[in-house]
């Protein structure tokens, strides 16, 4: 394993991008400005984290948005409306993404579908029965209605941290055993390097993809659950859109191969990491927030150019004891 | 004789401080055919790509015609009448024969010359198909060729170029024996139209039925040549590895024990219509020989749980075996080192001991949880077991020869005492000092108890290392044969399906 090297460059990146940040608004430092971001990385980290065990093994989620716009809209209608008890919701929602995961898995390995098309469908899919459930309306909370367990659990803070941050921290801690740690996570890096290989060496590889799936359509529901509750207003057409290219920004940041194989939890982190402190210095730099995307473009752009002029280097050297 | 076509003299490549080449001098005469042979690693393809352009050399001199060519680029290479025929082809499937043959070089007509002209360019192919006497059409799509005929394409393009010097890079590893030897003649017939050939292959018999001269390669360096006269297979060995040939076969040291795989009636994907019935006993090495295509892989992948089985039974050791995948063969002690090493037995990108450990990783963790250094102390151990020429566990599997990978592949088998052990062409482009130790492995296997299945197309390979040889012809088993038995002619005649005299006419 080697993409230690990466997450440090990256880190490096991170740093470098904040203490110039920091040197020019000294705002970035203030206890304010640093809990919403970390919020923000909190929220988007989660399905970052789930979009990336998907990369790995050669596929790819482009759904997540929509389904954060879905889980979030059924999590407010069953809290809210139905008024189902909220342990209730918090564990049936994350039992509707693996369902959701479970169902894109299943049409990837058995039916043979390519990834981006059976997520793109599902992207279409489940933004249009979010807006056709709520008749296009906003789902929020009634006046007086309120969840003050749940809102302490997801937009609380203890000693200042927000605990989006910290359920990434702990997600983070558990997936990174997941993925470094356990033999199923060397079937996930497997399959993604040479999945035939891998069949060849009698792992269940269709059992790996799905269950990769699974695991990004439960992680897409925890944020889901905390995104509906930092927004507490969900409007169906445009909640959570393009979070699914954020994931993969963050992913492809991080050091992941969209070939499969390649990427560490730690380096999908440093990603969302990174996109949130770009978003961060567009506000406080006074850049004019349309060119938001253009900023987060050029530097993804920019950090993927320079690793893959690095890496040009790397295999010309160590290939030529292997061929000649 | 005037000048050769082509001199190299003192011809050098350093990449650093490694010595790919060192000061190499060997002239190739016009419409002569060079035998070009070295272990893997002698720098054999450090010279093609040398001589192709792709790479420059750190010293020396080519001479093309007697005077001084510096080849920058493949195109000026190409422009100067060398050209290529690759060991991996690299063929447009979805195209035409004529499309890849002209690709980047398509006639033209319509407004702005848009649109390829289909009529020229399958009249400019037409006559170089029927030079080499081709049995298919310009129009045929290449999808729907053998890798022989593909190859035929790959020559067919070479001759659109008026090549004067071709070079093929082990153009028969992937062909059976009738193909090898009508492409053997196709060899001849460009020698007598005054073509050169440069012809790298590690079938020693083929260099001896066709080469003018050989050059052999060692660590390179120029190991020596031979003249026509004194091309023999052990001349050329002790050449290219300094000591003299070993013979193949290594007798068992057990006796043949009970039927260890067998199989009743078994049909493949392949050939649907046809019924294999086959037995290994434990403690042998049953050859299994034949044609391309005539379904041995699929009879592997069939026994090891990749392809469905039609119909029949599988027996491992007496006991019926349904494998619907390959962790149900394994759990019956079925292992299958595949035909295609990097595609389906080898990640390439990752080090020794993750190779070793991708099929066993029950045995290198707790609980579901990676133990490292119990994987490290493994590792290290079989590397030293089987002889892989690498720095630590912790090599990268891309960083080492294809006999070194095969070794690794090994290593991650045998250890796990197979009771069946399928090799489906282990040696392919695999050099000569590995082979005899991959020899070495699978006769230990056999001693130790396992029915050895050898899927060989490399006669020299089939004869010398089995116990008996089972032929396989269009999807049946068309005769097996004892040691007493074995014989070049014997085979091949299997192999197309012509009955063994002795058998009965069916």
């Amino acid at each position: 394993m080697i993409p230690y090297k990466k997450d440090i460059g990256l880190l490096i990146l991170i740093l470098l991008v904040g203490s110039t940040v920091a040197l020019i608004n000294p705002l970035f430092l203030s206890p304010t400005n640093m809990a919403n971001t970390a919020n923000l990385i909190g929220l988007f980290g989660i399905f970052a984290i789930g979009q990336a065990i998907v990369i790995i093994t050669g596929g790819i989620d482009l759904s997540v948005g929509s389904v954060i716009a879905l889980l979030g809209v059924l999590m407010v209608d069953l809290m809210a409306g139905v008024e189902l008890p909220w342990p209730f919701v918090l564990m049936l929602i994350p039992v509707f993404g693996a369902v959701i995961g479970l169902i894109h898995g299943l049409l990837v390995v058995k039916l043979r579908i390519q990834p981006f098309i059976v997520t793109l469908c599902g992207l279409l899919i489940y933004r249009g029965a979010a807006r056709f459930f709520t008749a296009d309306a906003t789902a929020g909370f009634g006046f007086g209605q309120s969840f003050p367990a749940v809102e302490w659990l997801t937009v609380g803070r203890s000693f200042g941290v927000p605990h989006s941050f910290v359920a990434l921290v702990i997600i983070g801690a558990v997936m990174w055993t997941v993925l470094h740690r356990t033999v199923f996570g060397r079937y996930l890096y497997a399959v993604g390097k040479n999945e035939e290989a891998a069949r060849y060496s009698g792992i269940n590889t269709g059992a790996v993809v799905v269950a990769a799936y699974v695991i990004c359509g439960i992680l897409t529901a925890i944020s889901a659950m905390f995104f509906a509750m930092y927004t507490r207003s969900i409007s169906p057409s445009s909640h959570g859109n393009f979070y699914e290219l954020y994931a993969i920004a963050a992913a492809v940041l991080g050091g992941f191969s969209l070939r499969g194989g390649e990427g560490s939890i730690l380096g999908v982190i440093l990603g969302a990491v990174l996109l949130q402190i770009l978003q961060n210095l567009v506000n406080l730099l006074g850049i004019p927030s349309s060119l938001n995307f253009a900023v987060m473009g050029a530097v993804i752009l920019f950090g993927v150019l320079v690793d893959s002029q690095l890496a040009r280097f790397r295999p010309m050297l160590s290939s030529l004891k292997g061929t000649a | 004789m005037t000048a050769a076509l082509l001199a190299l003299q003192g011809v050098s490549k350093h990449f650093g401080p490694v010595v790919a080449l060192e000061d190499v001098s060997f002239s190739v005469g016009r419409g002569e055919v060079i035998g070009l042979v070295g272990e893997n690693g002698a720098g054999k393809s450090t010279l093609m790509k040398i001589l192709g352009g792709v790479i420059a050399p750190s010293a020396g001199r080519i001479l093309l015609d007697g005077a001084e060519a510096v080849f920058a680029t493949t195109r000026q290479s190409m422009d100067r009448g060398i050209a290529f025929v690759h060991q991996e082809l690299n063929s447009f499937t979805n195209l035409s024969v004529a499309a890849n043959i002209l690709i980047g070089r398509e006639p033209r007509r319509g407004p702005f010359n848009v649109f390829v002209d289909q009529r020229q360019s399958e009249a400019q192919v037409e006559p170089l198909l029927k030079r080499l006497r081709a049995d298919f059409r310009p129009s045929t799509p290449v999808a729907e060729l053998s890798i022989a005929q593909r190859q035929l394409v790959e020559i067919a393009r070479a001759l659109s170029f008026d090549a004067r010097l071709v070079i093929m890079d082990e153009p028969t590893s992937s062909l059976t024996l009738s193909e090898s030897s009508r492409l053997l003649e196709i060899v001849r017939e460009l020698r007598e139209s005054g073509v050169s050939v440069i012809f790298i292959t590690h079938r020693l018999n083929e260099v001896v039925e066709i080469a003018d001269r050989v050059v052999v390669l060692r660590d390179g360096r120029l190991a020596g040549t031979l003249a026509k006269q004194e091309i023999t297979p052990q001349a050329m060995i002790a050449l290219m590895i300094g000591r003299a040939l070993q013979t193949l076969y290594l007798p068992p040291a057990t006796t043949r024990g009970e039927h260890g795989l067998t199989l009743y009636c078994a049909r493949t994907r392949s050939f649907p219509a046809e019924e294999v019935s086959l037995a290994v006993r434990k403690g042998e090495i049953l050859g299994l020989a034949g044609l391309i295509g005539a379904g041995r892989s699929e009879l592997a992948r069939a026994i090891f749980g990749i392809e469905p089985l039609l119909a029949g039974e599988i027996r491992i050791d007496g006991m019926p075996l349904r494998a619907a995948t390959p962790q149900d063969a394994m759990a019956a002690g079925v292992a299958l080192i595949p035909e295609d090493r990097k595609q389906s037995a080898l990640m390439l990108g990752e080090s020794i001991a993750e190779n070793i450990a991708l099929n066993n990783w029950r045995d290198f963790s707790h609980r579901g949880m990676v133990e490292t250094s119990r994987l490290q102390a493994h590792a290290e151990t079989q590397i030293a077991a089987f002889a892989v020429h690498a720095p630590g566990p912790e090599t990268q599997l891309a960083a080492l020869s294809g006999g070194n990978q095969q070794k690794v592949i090994l290593a991650k088998w045998l250890p796990r005492k197979p009771a069946v052990l399928i090799c489906d062409e282990p040696t392919r482009g695999v050099d000569v000092g590995a082979r005899h130790e991959i020899y070495a492995r699978l006769r230990k296997a056999a001693d130790e108890g396992a029915a050895v299945l050898l899927i060989s197309s490399d006669m020299e390979e089939v004869l010398g290392v089995s116990d008996r040889i089972a032929v396989m012809h269009e999807g049946r088993i068309s005769g097996t044969l004892e040691r007493t038995d074995f014989s070049e002619q014997n085979v091949l005649q299997l192999a197309v399906g012509r009955a063994h005299p002795e058998d009965t006419p069916r």
